[in-house]
């Protein structure tokens, strides 16, 4: 039969994010994919060396809605580097608990939509409605359902206050004992295992050699993860430990996530037991010192970096991020080669893929050398708004 | 005939599609979970739908990119008359906080009419359903003695803006969009 060629996105029903990607098939099956994004470029790094320090926190927190936190966390962990200063133990302990709250609420939430893509429906509604626990927490702790904006420069904005420490246990005990059900359900139903396992199937090697990070790498028995392998904040201090699988499908892949969500909730607990009292932000200065510096976190789609360098004003000079999902793309469509049709939402999704956190922009000269060119703020408003 | 039976069904059962104009995923997953167990606004018969053809209500979200542009407008214009744009979130409201970035046209209005706007980064579950219902509310009078009695019940001040209403928030610099 003939191969045939055709195009989804970028409105499509089966993610909420714009992309567009092109499928070869052959019959039933995929010979080839590609991937085409950037509709969801926003400027914002750019947009971040106008405005100061303090405003370029909030920027950075939309450069995502679910992994906020994780933005905000990095964000200031590069820019008490290059202040040298020095963030006080209990607000350390306060972002631990934001940062695996979020990674609480991120897992529920993909393995709803990894429900509705296999037709799962009543896991979806029941991870949602499970879901709602951890949304009302960080609700009680920040204010706010999403953009939290719980770190700031040098601490975070809100205490725990030990009322609340007894609602977080009372609901985190809960939705341990959930997400042990959906370890049970992942492992033992029929219609899930059938959907799941032996699909989309990315080998370590594969995994390895492309650079895939986070739970996509950890699915395929590659045990990296950044609390581990460049400690920060203060993992050290709890008992945890990295979750790999070695099925290397979608199955692995859920199986990492549901345990992490475990995981989280033990972490969570243990830290409320252990948090010292005392203050909870220290001073950060209005200009930054001159220098460059990079942080690293374990977002919940896998390694975030951020790097920042500083001209001594209280303008960053460059932000550059680096997000888990332009990480995990490559293998995305090395999952998608010779699968079937049928599993294309599954297989896709299975790396968490988010598109606002990576649409970037490089303006290529001769796209074959790939030779760039810099433009400036006025061109680049020509270019973008007035065609 | 085909128009009221049209507009009575509209009125009872919306079919909303969500329509990301480049927004950062907040707005969207608070969509979701409005129609989820929780909040349940399926119980009204709001359904989900995928297709803009077959959608009475779009669910805007995002500042309205430059890439995205061309294809917001495109799936518009295939959407059956008559149809609502509710522009959900700060940043589908006025382009807020990306706006005076190159790449960014500054609210889902720049591209496409907008019939009801949801303020709140994100906006919450509960003002997207409210928002829903005051459009609903032109529809129907029986929606429209609920959103009365909701009124009187809870204090709905600055939840949802009508573009009439939006006007005059927007100060005259902003408005006119550079
Ligand atoms: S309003 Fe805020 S949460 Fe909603 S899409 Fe825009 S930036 Fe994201």
């Amino acid at each position: 039969m003939a191969k045939l060629s055709f195009p989804v996105g970028p409105q499509h029903p089966a993610l909420k994010e714009p992309e567009n990607l092109r499928f070869t098939v052959d019959g039933e099956l995929v010979v080839d994919a590609d991937i085409r994004i950037g509709y969801v470029h926003r400027s914002i790094e750019r947009s971040c060396s106008e405005r100061n320090y303090v405003q370029d926190m909030y920027l950075c927190e939309r450069v995502c809605g679910i992994c906020s936190n994780a933005h905000t966390l990095c964000y200031a962990m590069t820019c008490e580097k290059l202040a040298d200063i020095e963030v006080p133990e209990r607000a350390q302990y306060i972002r631990m608990l934001m940062h695996e709250f979020e990674r609480i609420h991120s897992h529920l939430l993909w393995l709803g939509v990894a429900g509705h893509e296999v037709g799962f429906e009543t896991l979806f509604m029941y991870v949602w409605r499970d879901r709602e626990i951890i949304q009302d927490i960080l609700e009680m702790v920040s204010g706010n359902r999403g953009h939290y904006a719980m770190t700031t420069l040098g601490g975070v904005r809100y205490d725990i206050t030990p009322e609340m420490a007894d609602r977080i246990r009372e609901g985190l005990k809960v939705l341990r004992q959930r997400a042990e059900r959906y370890a049970d359900i992942a492992t033992t139903e029929a219609t899930f295992l059938k959907r799941a396992s032996g699909v989309g199937v990315a080998s370590g090697e594969v995994c390895r050699s492309l650079g895939a990070a986070g739970p996509t790498a950890r699915g395929s028995g590659v045990p990296f993860d950044i609390r581990t392998a460049f400690p920060y904040l203060k993992y050290h201090t709890v008992e945890w430990q990295v979750r790999t699988s070695e099925l290397c499908d979608v199955l692995g892949r859920t199986l990492v996530r549901v345990l992490e969500v475990i995981d989280a909730c033990d972490i969570c607990l243990q830290a409320l037991d252990i948090m010292p009292e005392g203050d909870i932000q220290a001073r950060f200065p209005r200009k930054v010192p001159e220098g460059e510096a990079i942080a690293r976190v374990e977002a919940q789609r896998g390694e975030l970096i951020y790097y920042i360098r500083s001209d001594g004003s209280d303008v960053p000079a460059r932000v550059k991020i680096r997000t888990p999902t332009l990480a995990n793309l490559p293998v995305s469509l090395e999952m998608l080669r010779g699968g079937q049709i049928a599993d294309i939402p599954i297989a896709f999704a299975s790396i968490d893929p988010c598109f606002s956190c990576t649409d970037r922009m490089v303006v290529l000269d001769d796209a074959h050398t790939g030779e760039a060119r810099q433009m400036t703020w006025p061109e680049l408003v020509k270019l973008g708004r007035q065609r | 005939m085909l128009d009221g039976l049209v507009k009575w069904a509209r009125g009872k059962s919306p079919w909303v599609c969500h329509l990301n104009c480049g927004s950062c995923n907040g707005c969207d997953i608070e969509i979701v979970a409005a129609l989820m167990p929780r909040f349940d606004l399926e119980r009204f018969g709001v359904l989900l739908e995928g297709s803009p053809r077959h959608a009475d209500v779009f669910l805007a979200t995002g500042p309205m990119t430059r890439q995205i542009r061309d294809r917001v407008v495109r799936v518009y214009e295939q959407a059956a008359d008559p149809k609502f744009v509710v522009a959900v979130g700060t940043c589908g409201v006025s382009g807020s906080p990306f706006y005076p970035g190159y790449n960014v046209l500054g609210g889902v209005d720049a591209a496409i009419p907008v019939d009801m706007y949801v303020p709140g980064c994100p906006a919450r579950p509960d003002a997207i359903s409210y928002g829903v219902l005051r459009l609903l509310a032109t529809l129907d009078p029986k929606a429209e003695a609920l959103v009365k009695e909701i009124e009187e019940r809870y204090d709905t001040e600055g939840l949802v803006y009508t573009p009439e209403e939006m006007a005059q928030q927007r100060d005259p610099v902003e408005g006119a969009r550079g």
